[in-house]
């Protein structure tokens, strides 16, 4: 458990000094909320209405952008390989990196999502629910991302390559999100209902991604 | 299994049961179209069109059928590192992508006439784009190792990720009120559908399947014989930095 607390503080000291880990993510998701506009035209009630839906898919291309920090520096110094052959067991070393690369990037974005939702006209009720939509749903792209950022550790250019891998799974996550941020301003749909799938989406990926990527490094690095 | 894990054998096998394969395909496939086209009666709703439905089932029946083959192909990669289940892998990727493209394109054909728009974002759909997807991102991963163990192993893990799509495709018209039609022939309380259209639907998916077989083994083989050019070509390399290593050692 040591090792584990270990890590995870080297993680954090690691973001913070390699610097702009979490605030680049940020800014490059208050470039996408702000180039939406320019494309969709300023019409405040049609933002409002995709809002939650802009705020989701920004949501996840920042963090496809920030997974290839998760394992490539360590795999560039060799740290990675110090890592695969500690006691530890890499299932539990990845599931501490990914909960570390979280915080740094995910939760960042899910503390700008309410200021950046109010530029989008997304108000009240939906603001709160996509916000903790994003909260809990985060976790779970950063979980199945790190399975492609796994697969794709050793390959010189694998940045493109690791979004196709990730993106067809993330898909789940992305319609619950939306469903649970649009329910939560009312209509047919109750809240809780996609709010819970997401959780469940969220822990399930959690409990199973580092198993497949630690196979992953296993196999690749 | 394990005697079929030398390539030797396996090419050979190859060679002599491929004839007889190719012969079985075109016939079940010849028949199949006969029926199709002459004997399956046309819809009492659909007129005509609904012979679509006679390439278009057994394409989409065969795209979850391949992603199971390549699943086994994994868990041989992973589990017992056969030697030709990467081989397996590695052919069938293409092969599931080629029928998944012909299940969504006719299906696309048919909707147009049928349901008024040639596509539609429901869950059996969306969860069919996301396995041609899944086959694409498998392909890219092939092509972009090139280390063929490595490749292998990294791309049964995803194909063991993604294979919780298939049941997700499977009874994605029972649990979402999807325009899709609901499941007629594999379902509970049997098939829901006429003998008259079932046998010609039965006869081509069995051909398709068939033609599946056949491009795979052949696929197969040619991954065995590029793997050897490959394993010849470094030989070759190296024999030649061998005759230089001396010179260059005389030299320095």
């Amino acid at each position: 458990m040591r090792a584990l607390a270990a890590l995870f503080a080297r993680e954090l000291r690691l973001a913070n000094r390699a610097g702009g880990g979490g605030a680049m993510g940020v800014v490059f998701f208050l470039i996408l909320v702000t180039i939406v506009p320019f494309a969709i035209g300023p019409d405040l009630n049609l933002l409002a209405r995709i809002g939650p839906a802009i705020l989701w898919i920004a949501a996840l291309l920042s963090t496809l952008l920030g997974l290839d920090r998760l394992f490539l520096s360590d795999h560039e110094d060799g740290s990675l390989d110090l890592l695969e052959m500690a006691d530890t067991p890499l299932e539990l070393v990845v599931l501490v990196k990914c909960l570390a690369h979280w915080a740094v990037t995910g939760l960042p974005l899910v503390l700008a999502a309410p200021l950046f939702g109010v530029m989008l006209a997304v108000e009240g009720d939906a603001l709160w629910g996509v916000t903790a939509s994003l909260a809990v749903g985060t976790p779970a792209l950063t979980f199945i991302g790190a399975i492609g950022a796994a697969l794709t550790v050793s390959l010189r250019r694998g940045g493109l390559l690791m979004a196709i891998l990730v993106l067809p799974f993330t898909v789940p996550a992305l319609i619950f999100g939306v469903s649970a941020a649009s329910a939560a301003s009312g209509g047919t749909v109750p809240f809780l209902t996609p709010f819970l799938i997401l959780c469940a989406l969220s822990l399930a990926s959690m409990a199973l991604a580092p198993f497949a990527a630690a196979a992953a490094l296993r196999s690749g690095g | 299994m394990l005697k079929y894990a030398n390539p030797t054998f396996f090419l050979r096998l190859v060679g002599a049961v491929l004839p007889w394969l190719w012969g079985a395909t075109i016939l079940t496939l010849g028949v199949g179209l006969y029926m199709t086209f002459l004997i399956a009666p046309a819809d009492y709703q659909q007129g005509e069109t609904v012979r679509i439905m006679y390439i278009h089932v057994p394409a989409a029946w065969l795209s979850m059928f391949i992603y199971t083959v390549m699943t086994l192909s994994a868990l041989g990669t992973l589990v017992w590192r056969h030697p030709l289940a990467d081989a397996s892998q590695q052919a069938a990727a293409p092969l599931g992508a080629g029928f998944t493209f012909i299940c969504l394109v006719t299906g696309s054909l048919w909707g147009k006439p049928m349901w008024g728009t040639w596509w539609v974002w429901d869950a059996r759909l969306t969860s069919v784009l996301v396995l041609f997807l899944i086959y694409l991102g498998l392909i890219a991963l092939w092509n972009t190792i090139e280390e063929p163990l490595k490749a292998a192993r990294a791309a049964a893990i995803l194909t063991l990720v993604g294979v919780v799509n298939i049941p997700i495709i499977k009874f994605s018209v029972d649990w979402w009120n999807t325009l899709h039609q609901p499941a007629s022939v594999l379902r509970m309380g049997g098939p829901a559908i006429h003998p008259t259209m079932l046998w010609p639907l039965l006869v081509m998916a069995v051909g398709a399947s068939l033609l599946f077989v056949c491009l795979h083994l052949m696929a197969i083989r040619n991954e065995i014989l590029r793997r050897r050019l490959r394993r010849l070509s470094y030989l070759a390399a190296e024999a030649a930095d061998h005759v230089l290593e001396p010179r260059a050692e005389a030299g320095a």
